[in-house]
């Protein structure tokens, strides 16, 4: 309980901690805490910037296979255009093939027909003076009776 | 205090409220003091052993402890030990940014200083008013206080060194002038010079009052409270000479001192730190 020289002793190494502390440990410590806030608020802002470029890039992402569906939608109905076209053409194609194949047919049976019916008209002469010859029993003179022969040739 | 039946209550409060004095007999000779009378007849130039070692030995365990940390501390993920240092750091960073508004880089440690040191010297209350004194009895040494903070050498000690301090500042802020202004302009103010004169020695009086009051109000808080703390330790410890029943009262008005003294003694290392801080900040503001 008495004031002696121990209130100077005190006095000296009260300032020795002081300094001490003002030298070994707030400096250090504090620069620590600071550099650690900034690191932290860093980190934060990083981190807001990867959300913001997440969401953008999953918006581009998003935009690409919108176009990409719009597309292929696009080629698809193309491609069935084209496709009922190709079909239409052949349709139209075969259509006309088949109506000059026919026709080619119509006309070669027509030449076949009328070649046969020059060549019987050639025979049916004969045929007749034949059948006559027998029928009568005698020689017809094919040349007498050319006319009308050629008459009943030209009927056929 | 069993072991003894035949000291008084009395005497057994004046024995334990009595420092390890170091100091000139009065027969020329220098040693420690027998007794409370002895130690008191020493003078100025005696020294509290005690108060001194435990003291020291406290403010050397904050260094050792928060200088330890901080020369391996990292900005990465802090462990136990540097989160502790860390937080405590912050407290002190925060009370001193809320009250303290010039710019000195002294002020930060000054205040993680003297909290933490009055904490740690404070703490001391929590043990058991008769471990160490009755441990160092079987060695010889007689008196024994431990709570250095009431030792009103140890709270001078201080608050006058913050007064200092305040004084320092004072006039390296505002020079000799403006701190001399400060202490003879207020509170009585006038334009007439011939009242401006006679308002000073009034003025000065009524400044030196407020000035001379700050270091002592702020260390005999303090030590009033630890004084008052440690004493009511020291008169619950009586009742463990008693019977079964004043042993187990003793025992619960301990714990229960106790827990509440916990509040206390952070408290008043918390009061010390803020009223440094404000003092430092009214030592560099400008009127």
């Amino acid at each position: 309980m008495n004031i002696n020289v121990t209130l100077f002793w005190q006095m000296v190494f009260f300032a020795i901690f002081v300094w001490f502390s003002y030298k070994y440990v707030w400096a250090p410590i504090l620069t620590a805490i600071n550099a650690r806030k900034a690191t932290i608020a860093d980190g934060l802002a990083a981190a807001d910037k990867g959300q913001q470029a997440e969401e953008e890039g999953r918006k581009a992402a998003e935009q690409v296979v919108n176009e990409a569906k719009a597309q292929a939608s696009e080629i698809i109905s193309k491609a069935e255009k084209t496709g009922s076209e190709i079909v239409e053409d052949a349709k139209a194609k075969a259509v006309s093939e088949g109506n000059r194949i026919t026709t080619a047919a119509q006309d070669e049976i027509q030449t076949e027909m009328n070649k046969a019916r020059e060549s019987l008209r050639g025979q049916v002469g004969e045929l007749a003076v034949q059948g006559a010859r027998q029928i009568l029993g005698r020689e017809v003179d094919a040349k007498a009776h050319s006319d009308l022969l050629d008459k009943l040739a030209s009927k056929l | 205090m069993a072991s003894s039946g035949t000291v008084t209550s009395g005497e057994y409060i004046q024995h334990h409220l009595t420092n390890l004095t170091f100091g000139p007999k009065p027969d020329g000779s220098w040693g420690i003091a027998q007794s409370s009378a002895e130690a008191a007849e020493m003078g100025f130039w005696a020294m509290n052993l005690d108060s001194m070692f435990w003291s020291i030995v406290l403010g050397a365990l904050f260094i050792w402890f928060f200088s330890r940390i901080a020369k391996k501390v990292t900005e990465g993920v802090p462990g136990t030990a540097q989160g502790f240092v860390e937080m405590v750091v912050e407290f002190v960073d925060e009370n001193v940014k809320s009250s303290f508004n010039a710019r000195n880089e002294m002020v930060a440690p000054l205040a993680l200083t003297i909290f933490c040191w009055i904490f740690l010297m404070n703490f001391m209350d929590l043990i058991p008013v008769d471990l160490i004194p009755h441990a160092l009895t079987l060695f010889g040494i007689h008196f024994q206080k431990v709570v250095p903070s009431t030792d009103p050498n140890v709270t001078f000690g201080m608050s006058l060194g913050v007064f200092f301090l305040m004084i320092y500042f004072s006039i390296k802020v505002k020079g000799v002038g403006g701190f001399a202004a400060e202490l003879t302009m207020h509170p009585f103010e006038a334009k007439n010079p011939i009242l401006k004169v006679l308002f000073l020695p009034i003025n000065f009086f009524l400044e030196a009052v407020g000035l001379i009051a700050k270091p002592v109000s702020h260390s005999l808080r303090l030590f009033g409270n630890m004084y008052a703390g440690e004493m009511i330790f020291i008169l619950i410890s009586l009742m463990f000479s008693g019977g079964a029943v004043l042993i187990l009262a003793g025992g619960t008005l301990q714990f229960i001192w106790a827990v509440f003294h916990i509040l206390v003694i952070t408290l008043q290392a918390f009061i010390f730190m803020v009223l440094t801080i404000v003092y430092m900040d009214m030592a560099h503001s400008h009127h």
